[in-house]
């Protein structure tokens, strides 16, 4: 069979970075190929290539057969390539039709009519389920990335590209996504889809290509090909999908929370009647899809959101009316969900950021002066224990590190804080397999050695593999508690996700 | 470590450009460029008097510029410093005009620390504003600039004439900033006790910023509010703070302006150093040495463009546009700050063919 788009032998070379070195992919018609590898290795450049953003400095691209130069996206779309972003493109106060017409119009007077018809019968075809007359604002993530495959395809594009479109959806969302490729395919479309999520992988795709370091590695068969052999090949050595943990010995409680009633940003309650207890020695996963308490949750202990009643306590001393600070002094690391946001001044150097919680405390102050030599030097410690990678070391400023580096930074800062309680929200978010191995491994480490962790991931894998209790939320409530045992599997929590406890299941 | 020049390279890059507009602009009008720049700097350096000159016509640039700067780096836009500077200098006259029997030692120190207030004052409020109700600070002060021009208005009219109805009585020479020695030596030049105001508060600033927790706290809450709030650095607390601090550096602007280089209050305007301050912190890079050199600049052109004008043909309004046009080069200092990395790169480029290197 023929090819319907081929890259051959890519060349692109940013100052400083040889981004993609000899880079061949070939996909043909009615085919998935996934495209993995680790952050950073040039597969974003590649499909930017491809997309007309980037121009190639050597090699070819052929269409159907055919070399063709592609300058910019409009080349792009007219040979029938599209593209779904990780950041969508869409205009939140627009509908769903006007944000896949724009650019596209058809003349001066919009047809908002027979654009929408055009896009139900899309959206019946595939199965995305969309309303054309909805605003960007009032749906769901998931559904905007479905406005996003609607807008390709809608310009009648052939092979769509994804770059990594599950980052972004919860566990039930994920399926979907899968099953509406599986439909573009049954209709003849082709698909390229970045990502370095193995399992995705190994469910959808044909055939994958990986890169590292801008070269690659090799392409296989997915069918014939185990998760290890392509995580290998990704990171360039062997890594361990199970984490070594030490056995369970809980110790005293050192986070307890009482009847917690909670506001969400919508004035409701986000969080209602909730009770937890997080003991020494062990990691407690909290599961559930994103948007059912979690945020309002972790918000409440650590001091960000309003406790409408009900106690928080740390060593059974109330902190329920303690200002942020002095939580953190009672004993309180947090790893936070956007480390952007709020893990980390970007403009500030590691230095200055490793003590974004204590630079007011002696050491590294003194009399309302800072001491750079003890701030620089407790850097320099963190930097090398847990191998925060950075170009002009303590001296870098945050926004230089890759996101694997910036959340390294944040772990290293909070374990070094020595706590007996630790939050992580959601801690390998976005990282590559390398990374989320390393700090599974630095979390087990907390637990082994006597620390309480309270761990909150909508990645159900990561509760599973880490926790030795699950606490299930959905809608603010607590729906179950349970030990992490044989007598437990994905399906069951994913039951409890949706709101179901186990005496209910079938 | 290199030092990163960035910002000094972005900054001389807009005052060559200014200069060569303004060549253009002397040509332009049949005069060589060469000798007007010639006299336009003999009128800053000539002699001590005009030397002098330059420093006491920067000074209250120097406050104000410190005073936008330090707002900058705590994330807030300061357009207010010409009615702080306006408060602080009215506190700083209306104490000098009612106690002048005080002796010096004591009612310098006294105008000194009212002016500092006046200024803060009028820094905290907008401050209050913002971190309560979330008023944007440019709109707040901007009102607060108007605000303080009435109230000059109306109190000075009222309370502190002598004469003429538009300006307050001069202000004893026991409240004056300035030295009789020092005018003596400097042949009648206005340099004042202001310019040493000045320079410690270019190092007493720079010390907040760089040395204490303070700094680290205001800098933090400017970079990225929600992870100060995260760490525990109270946020609304830092942004009234950091209000406070500039209004009280453009209230000492208003000292020195008022009661050492003028003598008396005029009503019905509003100090135009209180914008320049801007042009000042943005072409000082918004360092606080960076923004004594920039107002030591921007003090030689005004001081010396009657001198370029009495010896040329070109118009003293020559030296007013080339400040405009620095001033409009270093707000688009983004297209300077691009060509002068993508000169760097290239340079980068070309040492790495010549070697041959491709790794």
């Amino acid at each position: 069979m023929e090819y319907i788009v081929e890259m051959l032998n890519i060349r692109k070379e940013f100052p400083g970075v040889l981004a993609n070195d000899n880079v061949t992919i070939q996909l043909k018609q009615g085919e998935i190929l996934a495209l993995l590898g680790e952050n950073g290795a040039g597969k974003s450049t590649l499909m930017s290539i491809l997309f007309g953003l980037y121009h190639l400095d050597k090699g070819m691209i052929k269409v159907r057969g055919k070399e063709v130069s592609i300058n910019n996206p409009n080349d792009a779309n007219n040979l029938g390539i599209g593209m779904v972003h990780q950041h969508f493109q869409l205009v939140e106060t627009f509908t769903v039709t006007e944000n896949i017409i724009m650019g596209v119009e058809d003349g001066f007077v919009l047809n908002r009519k027979t654009a929408g018809n055009k896009i139900k019968k899309l959206s019946v075809q595939y199965g995305l389920n969309i309303n054309p007359n909805e605003k960007i604002e009032n749906i769901s993530v998931g559904m905007q990335q479905r406005v996003e495959i609607l807008k390709m395809l809608y310009r009648n594009a052939e092979v769509l590209i994804f770059d990594e479109p599950t980052a972004v959806l919860t566990p039930q969302e994920i399926h979907e996504l899968m099953q509406i490729m599986r439909n573009l395919i049954k209709d003849g479309k082709s698909i390229i889809l970045i990502t370095h999520k193995l399992k995705e992988i190994k469910e959808i795709a044909d055939i994958c290509t990986v890169i590292r370091r801008g070269k690659v590695i090799g392409t296989v068969d997915v069918e014939k090909t185990t998760l290890m052999q392509m995580a290998e090949m990704m990171v360039g050595r062997e890594i361990s999908f199970s984490v070594e943990k030490g056995e369970y010995k809980a110790g005293d409680t050192v986070l307890e929370i009482e009847n917690l009633n909670v506001l969400n940003n919508q004035k409701t309650l986000g969080l209602k009647n909730f009770s937890l207890g997080v003991k020494r020695g062990e990691i407690l996963g909290v599961a559930g899809v994103e948007g059912n308490g979690q945020t309002e949750l972790v918000e409440a202990i650590t001091g960000l959101r309003k406790i409408e009643s009900g106690s928080v306590k740390i060593h059974s001393k109330d902190i329920t009316k303690y200002s942020i600070r002095r939580r953190n002094e009672a004993g309180l690391a947090h790893i936070p969900e956007d480390r952007q946001k709020f893990g980390l001044v970007m403009d500030y150097d590691l230095g200055e950021n490793f003590v974004l919680k204590t630079y007011y405390q002696e050491p590294y102050s003194k009399n309302g002066f800072l001491k750079k030599d003890v701030i620089d030097k407790h850097a320099e410690k963190i930097i090398a224990d847990f191998d925060v990678r950075a170009g002009k070391g303590v001296k870098s400023p945050a926004w230089a590190l890759s996101g694997g580096n910036q959340q390294k930074a944040i772990l290293g800062r909070e374990i070094d804080l020595d706590t007996d309680l630790l939050i992580a929200v959601q801690p390998t978010r976005g990282l590559d397999v390398g990374a989320i191995e390393y700090i599974h491994k630095r979390l087990v480490e907390q637990r082994d050695s006597g620390k309480a962790v309270l761990l909150v991931s909508l990645e159900l894998d990561e509760i599973m593999d880490l926790s030795d209790r699950i606490a299930v939320v959905n809608s603010g409530e607590l729906i179950e508690l349970v030990d992490n045992d044989e007598s437990i599997d994905e399906n069951d929590i994913g039951l409890m996700m949706a709101g179901v406890k186990r005496g209910e299941q079938q | 470590m290199k030092k990163d020049y960035t910002g000094v390279i972005k900054s001389l890059g807009a005052v060559f450009l200014g200069l060569l507009a303004g060549a253009v602009l002397m040509a332009a009008v049949g005069a060589n460029p060469i000798k007007g720049y010639i006299y336009l700097f003999q009128g800053g350096f000539k002699s001590f008097e005009r030397l002098g000159n330059v420093f006491a016509i920067s000074t209250a640039l120097i406050l104000t510029g410190l005073s936008v700067a330090f707002a900058f780096r705590t994330g807030l836009f300061n357009i207010g410093a010409s009615g702080q500077m306006l408060m602080g200098g009215l506190a700083a006259t209306a104490v000098a005009l009612t106690f002048d029997n005080l002796p010096r030692i004591i009612l310098l120190p006294f105008m000194f620390i009212v002016a500092l207030l006046g200024g803060a004052l009028w820094g905290i409020i907008p401050g209050l504003l913002k971190a309560k109700f979330n008023v944007h600070e440019v709109v707040a002060t901007i009102m607060m600039n108007w605000i303080a021009y009435w109230i000059v208005y109306y109190t000075v009219k009222a309370y502190f004439t002598a004469g003429l109805e538009t300006e307050t009585a001069s202000i004893s020479a026991a409240a004056q900033l300035r030295l009789p020695w020092l005018t003596d030596f400097l042949n009648g030049s206005y340099l004042n006790m202001g310019i040493l105001i000045a320079i410690g508060s270019v190092i007493i600033i720079k010390l907040i910023l760089d040395k204490t927790t303070l700094g680290y706290e205001l800098k933090a809450v400017g970079f990225n509010r929600h992870a100060a709030r995260y760490a525990g650095i109270k946020v609304n607390r830092s942004i009234i703070l950091s209000m406070m601090i500039a209004g009280g550096l453009a209230g000492l602007a208003g000292l020195t302006y008022y009661t050492g280089y003028s003598i008396n209050m005029q009503i019905g305007v509003l100090p135009v150093q209180g914008f320049d301050g801007i042009a000042v912190a943005l072409l000082g890079a918004t360092t606080p040495w960076g923004v004594f050199f920039a107002a030591t600049f921007f003090g030689l052109l005004h001081a010396g463009k009657g001198f370029m004008s009495a010896n040329t043909v070109i118009p003293p309004q020559i030296a007013d546009t080339i400040i405009a046009i620095i001033i409009y080069f270093t707000a688009t200092s983004l297209f300077i700050e691009k060509l002068w990395v993508r000169f760097k790169t290239k340079r980068a480029e070309t040492k790495k063919i010549k070697s041959g290197g491709d790794e």
